[in-house]
């Protein structure tokens, strides 16, 4: 297989983006992200999006978008894998060029979920969950992650307030990023006043509902070697049930693991080889699971991480470098394409005042559903 | 900006506050409190009271302040999002029942909350241009909101009645006018919906916030005021906070939007709910001052205003009861009886 580069990026600042379109946020990512490359007809475009079928009424992304912005002709296709949806367009494309059949390729994660009323999106949202024994139940996703942090709280004696690192991180670092969402630093006492949506999980561990996209151009490192901006040394994806009851253990993410544990033999390093971590913090339990099952922390153990500074830039393993899920926005099927290049902006010296100093080795992971796909990917500096 | 050939002002004005209040606590007790009350309490129509009738007793209120004979009014204009009948006219009801039919025009407005507002601008320009001496223009609302719905917290009954005639003869003067509409959908009932719909957060800013201020800096722009220059500002409020922010973001002090900030008391009454927030500056301001007004109706658009006081206000004032008056009278029910009054319960 031959080693793939990425050589160009570009993305949309995240929000309630009223005035575009999905086509037009497309536009918008992929434009910047072709001149960066300085590459004007990619060989193919894989789309990475979730929620266009039921929020804007429109499949057929590949086609629509390759159209959109020039590219009429080139090969095009969306893939789909819930909120996982963007590292899984990335993967097909990785493969794509590792594999000789094309030299390069555009990967554009792009959602569009503002335009319609919430409930509605929370029921589009919910379509990644199991319909016939978790939806049918009335679950939406805040309620399932609920769980799982109540049962936290429960196991490992954890109180409520100690989440709250998590969310300030976060926000400290979206402030810094032009293109958050969020770009305001909150206080513990924020933390503690948020509303409630489902009780223990309030406003401040939920990540907003938004739009959004991002881009990267892949490409063969032997034929685009001068242009490189970073190395992808590992992809791997691994699942697990859709439904958290049917799992081992609810408080361990078995497909984290395993997703990570691959990606970690790939590219032959340990997780404590790795300088910084984009977290997949859709809901700040998330964020404190995943670090657990990728390594970082052992059971029970992952909100100290974060309650003792560890995650912040400068620390042990800083994570959410750009604002993550909670402050940068979590444009579902674009947040895996915003988490790599966030990544190559750190790789290549350009996060400004979230620079993490030194790194060369970066990881980022994109869940689907409450942890039924998780896709990791492990990057490495030119 | 609108300004017309012959100065038109306010020659009476009137408010009409229902006495019912239903706390917005009671709405939490019953629907649930997720995010704070958006306002303290807001007044609800008794069984017998509904657009027309409360759009009379402002009328009779305006009236009795300007003095003039109810047969010299030319138009009679009613604005509202909820008039009593679909097809056939509020304001010929209202128009008889004070005595200015039948050689007049009349009509009623709907643009959700700005219905009020456009009936005023209407009746700047029938009395500007001098095809008529004096116009009767109301906003008033028994303003809907689905049970359980956010909008139930604040969806208030009351209004206010302005009667325009020449500037001469007006307690407060409109200086210039100047409207800003755009085709937004961010709230709306279909025809024969019993209760309106909603974009959430679409409301805020694309909606409020993009048309009140685009009205009101496009004012002051062509007009070269500055907020330093009002003693007052009137905003539409849905909330308390809508109004604040506004002010705030244009530069209007706290003070200068208190006098007429009635919607953590009274709610929002909708065609009514800047017009009644006019009646409470003008029941307290002095002959000189200034009065910035913006109103907003979802759809959507904004009008805004600038008067002067003239010194007729001291003595026209107290000719009926004041806009404060009204909220005094109070009579606090619970959310059984607010079900009632206002035909929660669809019993066929």
């Amino acid at each position: 297989m031959r080693d793939v580069v990425i050589i160009g990026t570009g993305q949309t600042p995240v929000g309630e983006l009223w005035e575009k379109s999905l086509r037009h946020l497309a536009h918008d990512a992929i434009m910047p992200a072709l001149a960066d490359a300085g590459v004007e007809r990619p060989d193919a475009l894989y789309v990475g999006n979730m929620l266009s079928g039921q929020l804007v009424g429109q499949e057929h992304l590949g086609a629509l978008i390759a159209d959109f912005v020039g590219l009429r002709g080139i090969e095009a296709m969306k893939v789909e894998a819930a909120c996982g949806s963007g590292a899984a367009a990335l993967r097909v494309g990785l493969m794509a060029v590792a594999s000789g059949m094309h030299d390069v390729v555009l990967v554009c994660g792009v959602e569009k979920m503002t335009d319609t009323l919430g409930d509605f999106t929370t029921s589009a949202l919910a379509t990644a969950a199991d319909q016939e024994y978790e939806v049918s139940q009335g679950v939406s996703f805040v309620a399932l992650n609920a769980l799982l942090m109540r049962r936290y709280m429960y196991e490992y004696k954890v109180p409520k307030e100690d989440f709250a690192a998590f969310t300030i991180n976060a926000h400290r670092n979206g402030a810094n990023n032009p293109y958050a969402m969020f770009r305001s630093p909150i206080t513990q006492k924020a933390y503690a006043q948020a509303s409630m949506i489902a009780d223990p999980i309030n406003l401040m561990d939920s990540s907003p509902v938004c739009d959004g996209a991002a881009c990267v151009v892949l490409a063969s490192a032997d034929l685009f070697r001068s242009r490189a901006k970073a190395r992808i040394l590992a992809s791997a994806v691994a699942t697990d049930s859709l439904a958290v009851h049917d799992r081992r253990n609810p408080l361990v993410l078995d497909a984290v693991a395993e997703s990570s544990h691959r990606a970690y033999v790939q590219a032959q390093i340990t997780p404590a080889d790795i300088h910084f971590f984009e977290v997949h913090d859709a809901f700040s339990i998330m964020a404190a699971l995943s670090l657990e099952a990728a390594g970082f922390a052992p059971c029970g153990a992952g909100v100290r991480l974060a309650s003792e500074g560890e995650i912040a830039i400068g620390g042990r393993l800083p994570i959410a470098t750009m604002g993550g899920l909670k402050a940068r926005g979590h444009p579902v099927g674009a947040t895996g394409i915003y988490q790599v290049v966030e990544a190559v902006q750190q790789l290549t010296g350009n996060a400004g005042a979230n620079q993490v100093q030194g790194c060369s080795i970066g990881m980022t992971q994109n869940i689907g559903g409450s942890g039924a796909t998780v896709i990791t990917h492990i990057l490495g500096a030119i | 900006m609108l300004k017309p050939d012959r100065e038109v002002g306010i020659v009476g004005y009137g408010a009409y506050v229902p006495r019912f209040r239903l706390p917005a606590s009671e709405v939490a007790r019953v629907w649930g409190d997720t995010g704070g009350l958006p306002i303290k309490e807001k007044a609800v129509a008794g069984l017998d009271e509904d657009t027309v009738t409360m759009s009379i007793e402002a009328a009779r209120n305006a009236l009795a302040r300007a003095a003039i004979a109810p047969e010299e009014i030319r138009a009679v204009w009613v604005g509202s999002e909820s008039h009593p009948y679909a097809v056939k006219p509020s304001s010929t009801i209202v128009a008889e029942a004070i005595g200015a039919a039948p050689h007049i025009q009349a009509a009623d407005l709907e643009f959700a909350c700005k219905a009020g507002s456009e009936a005023i601008v209407m009746g700047i320009g029938l009395v500007g241009s001098g095809m008529g001496r004096y116009v009767l223009s109301i906003g008033m609302d028994t303003a809907q909101g689905r049970p359980g719905d956010a909008l139930e917290f604040t969806a208030a009954s009351g209004g206010a009645a302005f009667l325009l005639g020449p500037g001469a003869e007006s307690l407060a003067v409109y200086e210039a006018s100047l409207s800003h509409v755009t085709d937004t959908p961010d709230f709306w009932r279909r025809a024969y919906a019993h209760y309106p719909s909603h974009g959430h957060r679409f409301t805020g800013e694309p909606a409020y916030f993009e048309h009140t201020l685009s009205a009101a800096k496009g004012l002051m722009e062509e007009m070269g005021t500055q907020p330093g220059d009002y003693d007052y500002a009137v905003f539409h409020q849905p909330n308390t906070k809508f109004p604040q922010r506004a002010a705030q973001m244009l530069g209007f002090k706290p003070e200068q939007i208190k006098a007429g900030l009635l919607v953590p008391v009274i709610g929002n009454t909708y065609a009514g709910s800047s017009l009644i927030g006019l009646t409470a500056v003008l029941d307290e301001a002095r002959p000189g001052q200034r009065i910035f007004m913006v109103s907003f109706g979802s759809g959507a658009g904004s009008d805004a205003f600038s008067l002067r006081v003239t010194d007729k206000i001291a003595e026209r004032r107290d000719r009926a009861p004041l806009t404060k008056d009204y909220i005094a009278r109070c009579k606090y029910v619970d959310y059984a009886t607010y079900a009632r009054y206002r035909h929660k319960l669809q019993m066929k």
